[in-house]
């Protein structure tokens, strides 16, 4: 349907804008609808796990609750503080939000369908997943008060080390897929099996890694409300503080469909057409975060680092040489 | 009225805050030289996890924290001083306003106090009756503790199962007092009402309610491995450290003393009752929680055989003993400690053969608990404090009175 809707329009203004313009507006579309949804998504998952109802009032089930909450943010003032730096402050908001969505143009949505299809996507993936990091610790600099700062520190350094376990487990998918482009890879999931099946370790880690660069319980000490008030957002409000919101929901919906891609077959399954799949797999892994984010305490800072540095780093090499020897050995 | 010039320290330093360390040798908050490479957190009034209007103004080093400076007083109503001018009963509603969270122990403590010093006996109904509303209050208190603690170390959901379970105990405690946080029930020589026929049974439901919950407790939360690495070892207030402070209740025998007052020196009806202290030796952030985990059974075990042993009988020895006209006690000084939920609560009462008191001066527990957080904070990072703060348990308005 997207790719016929793709043709009409390369005929009207040729094929690079008719793609631009299909693809912002998909994108951007879909990205914003998904956040109020799975806003109301969490709310009624950690309302089940504490035996709570949840938003009720407004719309079926309080599924208009985000949107009535985003009118609220829309009215609220702006406040920059005074000792803030002006153009950086008012950068990070808007920037924390570009790199989830170029990711999001690059994930495949079905076999023929894919609004930029890389052949390194993997690689430009990875490139700009570690990006979102830089917006937020512009926002925890920018805003002169301590409490962000620190939360911005955290931020980086979190980053910095969960990135790697979580490239190293790509890479152990890259050895076996012999590619780096996201449609190959899948297509291999169609040939061999899913490989969440042969890469459990790496599927793993992959998660942890990503629940930890969303910032997200049990990882969310950059914005530990007990400790840091708001961290690195603290200084932001209305839509501003809306933006970060929006970024960290976009950002868990395109890395768990990043996850569906790379371990569990993309846009692969019976019956449904392609996207629909991508989508449920990838709900499926933020189902998974939402989970974890409502059951278990906050790790401190340098026990945070150890369990990245000392164990997931160590069992990711592993998991990646026991790959590479067993790609050579078995062809 | 004119506002005053602000003091240099509260004075609005942009270019100081979190950019970079104040210069060397700049004055800090007060006054003193400030070393250039550290810098001060300003931590409340108001934070989410200074559990009210407590200020911590701590210096840190990175994420480190080398000193810390509790700040109090941002809660204070003077109930001390209230208490100099307003009659022994025109004070009952004040006590259970110090310390929220045990309102019930704290209004008792009140009445008992006084009727020793005037010399009145409450009935043994009544006396038994005070042992059941009390530990149904401490065990109220621990189950806020345990959930406001998690929420301190990031866990959102345990604190919606504790509160779940205390609103059981609420209800009851209503259906007794007609309140539900700042209990006013006590009388001079007795309660206020007795407690209905149909009390045992549904107190009955309500232990057997709390009891399925203890087991999660223990298990969900004690053997969860991010809780356990955030508590052991963190926050560890040895013995002679909560002695030299005074530090009592849960966060002294969680360091190894089995002091409680109930045993120490019993009051009331608390003879009559067997039940156990438990200790533990460590004094990390764990031992505070099994403790008061472990204290909540044991209360569960006192209610039970109170309500077995509950005799019948009037509430109230005589009516009006409160009455400003009656209640004139004798010349004397007198101190008064209960063990609340926190620790010893102690009141010292002077009377002048007045129908108010000449002075009342109420130790509470949170305070000393509070001051010992100097030597234990320091040399642990800011998650660690949050924690550490959680767990000592304190209730700030009481510290502020």
């Amino acid at each position: 349907m997207l790719s016929g809707l793709r043709d009409l329009l390369a005929g009207l203004i040729g094929p690079f804008p008719a793609t631009f313009l299909l693809g912002a507006t998909v994108i951007l579309g879909y990205l914003s609808l998904n956040v109020l949804f799975l806003v109301w998504l969490e709310r009624k998952v950690s309302a089940r796990i504490q035996r709570r109802l949840g938003p009720m009032e407004v719309g079926p089930q309080g599924l208009l609750q985000t949107a009535a909450d985003m009118v609220k943010l829309l009215g609220k003032q702006l406040l920059t503080p005074v000792a803030a730096d002006r153009f950086v402050y008012l950068a990070a908001p808007v920037l924390v939000f570009v790199p989830t969505i170029c990711v999001a143009s690059l994930i495949p949505l079905s076999g023929a369908e894919a609004f930029a299809d890389v052949p390194y996507g993997l690689l430009v993936v990875s490139a700009l997943t570690g990006f979102t990091v830089l917006a937020i610790f512009m926002a925890g600099w920018s805003s002169n008060n301590k409490y962000a700062v620190l939360g911005g520190m955290r931020s980086v350094a979190q980053v910095v080390a969960y990135e790697i376990p979580v490239l190293l487990s790509v890479l152990s998918v890259v050895l076996i897929s012999q590619t780096m482009n996201l449609r190959h890879i899948v297509e291999a999931q169609q040939n061999t099996v899913w490989y969440v099946v042969l890469q459990p370790v790496a599927a793993v880690l992959y998660v942890i890694g990503i629940t930890a660069e969303t910032n997200r319980a049990p990882f969310d000490i950059p914005e530990a409300e007990s400790e840091l008030i708001g961290g690195f957002h603290t200084e932001y409000s209305g839509m501003r503080f809306a933006m970060f919101m929006f970024a960290e929901y976009t950002n868990m919906l395109v890395l768990g469909a990043l996850g569906a891609t790379l371990f569990l077959g993309g846009w692969l399954g019976p019956w449904l057409p392609g996207p629909v799949w991508l989508l449920l797999k990838a709900y499926a892994i933020v189902f998974l975060m939402m989970w974890t984010r409502w059951t278990y305490p906050r790790l401190r800072f340098d026990q945070l680092m150890r369990l990245a540095w000392e164990f997931l780093i160590p069992v990711a090499l592993l998991n990646l040489v026991v790959t590479a020897v067993a790609v050579f050995v078995l062809g | 009225m004119t506002t005053p010039a602000p003091r240099p320290s509260e004075r609005h330093r942009p270019a100081a805050a979190g950019r970079e360390p104040a210069a060397s040798a700049a004055p800090g908050p007060d006054g003193e030289p400030e070393p250039s490479d550290t810098y001060t957190l300003n931590m409340g009034p108001q934070h989410p996890s200074t559990h009210g209007v407590l200020r911590l103004k701590l210096t840190m080093r990175g994420e480190m924290i080398v000193g810390v400076d509790p700040v109090i007083g941002y809660g204070h109503r003077g109930h001390e001083k209230m208490a100099e001018n307003r009659t022994y009963a025109q004070f009952l509603p004040n006590t259970s306003r110090q310390d929220y969270l045990s309102g019930m122990i704290y209004n008792f403590a009140w009445v008992e106090a006084v009727e020793k010093l005037a010399g009145i006996e409450a009935p043994p109904r009544a006396q038994v009756a005070r042992v059941i509303l009390s530990e149904f209050n401490r065990v109220s208190s621990h189950l806020v503790w345990i959930g406001a603690f998690l929420l301190d170390l990031g866990a959102w959901t345990p604190s919606l199962y504790t509160f779940d379970a205390r609103e059981a105990i609420l209800f009851l405690l209503e259906s007794v007092t007609g309140s539900r946080l700042t209990y006013c029930t006590g009388r001079f020589g007795g309660l206020s009402r007795d407690l209905d026929p149909d009390f045992p049974r549904r107190a009955r439901a309500v232990i057997a309610k709390l009891r399925t919950h203890c087991p999660d407790f223990e298990s969900l939360i004690e053997e969860n491995v991010i809780f356990r690495r955030r508590c052991q070892g963190v926050g560890v207030m040895s013995g002679e450290l909560c002695l030299r402070y005074g530090v009592t209740g849960p966060n002294l025998r969680a360091s190894g003393v089995p002091y409680d007052v109930r045993k120490v020196e019993p009051y009331g009806a608390y003879p009559k009752f067997d039940f156990e202290v438990p200790v533990r030796a460590e004094g990390d952030n764990f031992a505070r929680y099994w403790v008061r985990v472990r204290e909540m059974r044991q209360s569960l075990h006192i209610i039970e055989q109170a309500l077995d042993a509950l005799p019948d009988g009037p509430v109230l020895a005589e009516k009006g003993l409160g009455s400003k006209k009656r209640l004139r006690p004798p010349v004397g000084t007198l101190y008064y400690a209960v063990e609340s939920a926190r620790g010893a609560f102690g009141i010292l009462l002077v009377s002048e053969g007045d129908a108010k008191p000449y002075r009342a001066k109420f130790r509470v527990p949170s305070y000393p608990a509070l001051a010992a957080l100097r030597e234990v904070i320091p040399g642990t990072m800011v998650s660690d404090a949050v924690a550490i703060l959680g767990s000592i348990d304190i209730i700030v308005p009481e510290i502020d009175r």
